[in-house]
């Protein structure tokens, strides 16, 4: 069949005047494009374009006369104008020259004067501080350093494409076993659409000498990015993966629908850190990025552990809970989280634990700062099957709110059916109130010091279960989101 | 070292601007110790407030200037924070819990905040550790409360003192202790009390807003004033809280 193609020159957006968002640029460099709608024949020309197995373009088929099944849920705390899905394009990528390799060296140097004013150094620098970063520029992943340490130790870093090349079996035997396509409508149409994202090995007994790191852009106007990212720890391994995200500024709202599958094995572990910061769209809510994914660990093997940190301080509308479930005995799951919403900001996030196994112990840890007018949701859930014979959940839920108009949340369910469990559970509400600005003031401090000292407090726990890289982008980033809504 | 003229000022409530302070006098130099003592609703935490520059007071008339580098100048286009490190200390009457922010941590930047303005180098944890400690006695609290929140789970007690604790450090120029007594048992009220006094150079001034006569007895001041209808109505020596203890106010009202 022919392939559809079509190059697209996107325009340089002029600054927006009043919200100062700092990635708010994009880049002028020729894309792949398709056409926009949806239907079988663009599900096919995806998996065309990628050369993908006959297995996976029939999973893709599969999933995406599911999702026609489907409707829209529409459960969560959120308003959104409804979103038209064949008014999008599915696949965006920058024309490749075509002898391109994965050596940085080759790259379009725009791309990489885009990821330098991103603030991503892809040379030196990166391999110094011990991190591999392999770059997805609209659907497409891009470069790739640290081959040589990683290959050293067996560990496989490369892109899911790649992955469905070199190590379909391994592809085959692991996705969708965690977050089936017939799990959630978001599910469904990535498991039909999804372009690109990371595919992470870690072999038995190894603990990867690298941290890795991904970065996410949107960049083409339009197109919905759907990730695919399968992180697979066998047994006695452990990987740090940090994910970072920003967007440009657009008038179309846009969607990100991404799934990420992590699989422990017996006494590995996995921790999952992500600072997202997308555009949020203007003081008027309009133009911001729609953050509906699916996020979720298995800890099969006994002992495994799985730690979501995140930091969400960007996109319109945030759903997610990023969730472990505890299959394996005496396996761990926790989840630490820091959501901040302001102007009209919305966001339905928090977690799932699923206790199945023997002696299975969870940790939630979420703080939510909602500022403005904006929605910030915390909705938890905690399953203690029958089987869970001495499950431990502890659970902590705290709401900062700032300001008169926002609004915040909770909604923590406890489904508990074993009787030999010990859940916990607290939640405190607070208002980051004149009084304690004042007070902090009348000591000599002035109000960014003052924001920063309380901001910082009340997320502090948070903080320090991430990366050092991170936590201090992390710190830097609620500040300088703060100081808008304050004062 | 203050001086205060004719000052009005409205308090700021949802329900519209309210006038608190009607003609306001009032100078304090240094070395003084002055009481104010009045009913309540009469505006003694307003005053103290508006020195102190809060925001929900809004001054509508007068003049309030305050000794700085040796000129007597205009305090009112100071935001709290540079007055506070100017050396305007305000002990709150209820102090605000800070969770997440330990003690320490919070008089250090304090510290840090006050020193720079001076142009002095700002002091390391380690440094500002051993020159808190050494502080401590001076309000009875042990080195395990500096770890804890900033008022977090403190009594009454705990919290004044740890007012004065931090007057202590900051070693503000003037300090303005707002119902520094209430709530307070004896033994509390005697500790704070000293602080007080041994804290008290020929170059500060301590302006304390009371209800009782008590601690005036631990606290001998200079000038004693009562502030009725928002604003002073009488001054007189340390004798006055005792003709007040005995008459009350109304022989004082118009």
């Amino acid at each position: 069949m022919s392939d559809p193609t079509k190059s697209l020159q996107p325009q340089n957006e002029p600054n927006r005047e009043g919200y100062e968002y700092k990635y708010g640029f994009s880049t002028d460099i020729e894309t792949e494009e398709f056409p926009k709608g949806l239907n079988e024949e663009i599900v096919a020309a995806i998996s065309h374009k990628k050369n993908e197995p006959q297995w996976m373009l029939d999973y893709r088929l599969k999933a995406f006369a599911h999702w026609k099944t489907m409707s829209e849920p529409e459960w969560a705390d959120l308003r959104y104008p409804k979103i038209d899905f064949q008014d999008l394009r599915y696949f965006a990528a920058p024309k490749k020259r075509p002898d391109a390799s994965k050596d940085l060296a080759d790259l379009d140097p725009e791309l990489i004067k885009t990821f330098e004013r991103l603030g991503i150094p892809l040379q030196e620098q990166k391999r110094i501080s011990g991190v591999a970063v392999d770059l997805v520029f609209d659907s497409v992943s891009i470069g790739q350093t640290h081959t040589d340490l990683l290959e050293k130790s067996g560990v496989l870093f490369c892109s899911i494409s790649e992955a469905l090349q070199k190590y379909p079996e391994l592809v085959k035997k692991y996705m969708g076993s965690v977050v089936p396509y017939s799990d959630n409508y978001y599910a469904a149409l990535n498991a039909a659409v999804f372009s690109d994202g990371s595919f992470v090995y870690i072999p038995k007994g190894v603990r990867c000498p690298v941290d890795l790191s991904t970065y996410f852009r949107i960049n083409a106007m339009e197109t919905g990015q759907f990730e695919r990212t399968l992180i697979i720890a066998e047994e006695g391994s452990f990987v740090n993966y940090l994910e970072g995200c920003t967007a440009p500024q657009r008038d179309e709202n846009q969607l990100h629908a991404a799934v990420v599958e992590l699989i422990a094995l017996e006494n590995a572990e996995i921790k999952y850190s992500t600072v997202q910061n997308w555009y949020t769209g203007d003081k008027d809510g309009k133009g911001g990025i729609f953050n509906f994914v699916t996020k979720r660990g298995k800890c099969q093997g006994r002992k495994s552990k799985i730690s979501w940190t995140q930091v969400e301080s960007g996109s319109a509308i945030t759903w997610k809970y990023p969730s472990v479930i505890l299959q394996g005995d005496e396996s761990e799951g926790a989840f630490f989280s820091v959501a901040l919403t302001h102007d009209k900001m919305q966001a339905d996030t928090g977690t799932k634990m699923i206790h199945i196994g023997k002696n299975t112990k969870s940790t939630i840890l979420s703080k939510g700062i909602s500022a403005d007018e904006s929605v910030n949701a915390y909705r938890g859930l905690v399953k203690i099957m029958p089987s869970a014979h001495g499950a431990r959940n502890y659970s902590q839920c705290d709401s900062m709110l700032v300001g008169k108009k926002s609004k915040a949340m909770t909604y923590p369910t406890l489904d508990v059916r074993n009787t030999s469990a010990v859940v916990e559970h607290e939640a405190t509400t607070s208002r980051l109130s004149e009084d304690q600005l004042f007070y902090l003031q009348s000591r000599g401090l002035d109000m960014e010091q003052a924001v920063s000292l309380l901001v910082n407090g009340f997320c502090k726990e948070v903080f320090k279960e991430l990366p050092l890289e991170f936590s201090v982008e992390a710190v830097k980033l609620i500040e300088m989101k703060l100081e808008n809504s304050v004062g | 070292m203050l001086k205060i003229e004719n000052l009005h000022a409205d308090v700021i409530t949802d329900a519209g601007n309210k006038e608190i302070l009607k003609g306001l006098n009032l100078e304090v130099k240094a070395g003084e110790i002055h009481a104010i003592m009045g009913p309540n609703g009469s505006g003694k935490s307003s005053l103290s407030k508006v020195v102190a520059g809060h925001p929900s007071y809004q001054v509508t008339q007068g003049h309030l200037n305050f000794e700085i580098n040796f000129q007597m100048q205009d305090l009112l286009p100071l935001s709290p924070s540079d007055r506070a490190r100017e050396g305007i200390f305000l002990a709150l009457q209820y102090p605000v819990e800070v969770p997440g922010v330990s003690n320490s941590t919070f008089l250090n930047t304090a510290m840090n905040a006050v020193l720079k303005h001076h142009g002095a180098a700002a002091m390391e944890p380690d440094e500002f550790s051993n020159f808190v400690k050494q502080k401590l006695p001076l309000v009875g609290l042990s080195t395990d409360f500096l770890n804890r929140g900033v008022n977090v789970g403190f009594s009454g007690g705990e919290k004044k003192r740890n007012e004065i604790l931090q007057m202590a450090v900051l070693s503000p120029r003037l300090s303005f202790l707002d119902e520094t007594d209430s709530g307070l048992d004896i033994d509390s009220l005697k500790l704070v009390a000293e602080g007080v006094n041994k804290l008290r150079t020929k170059n500060n001034a301590t302006v304390m807003i009371t209800h009782y006569q008590r601690l005036l007895d631990f606290v001998r001041p200079d000038f004693v004033h009562v502030l009725l209808g928002g604003k002073i109505v009488e001054t007189g020596d340390y004798k006055l809280a005792f003709e007040l203890e005995k008459r009350g106010y109304d022989w004082l009202r118009p």
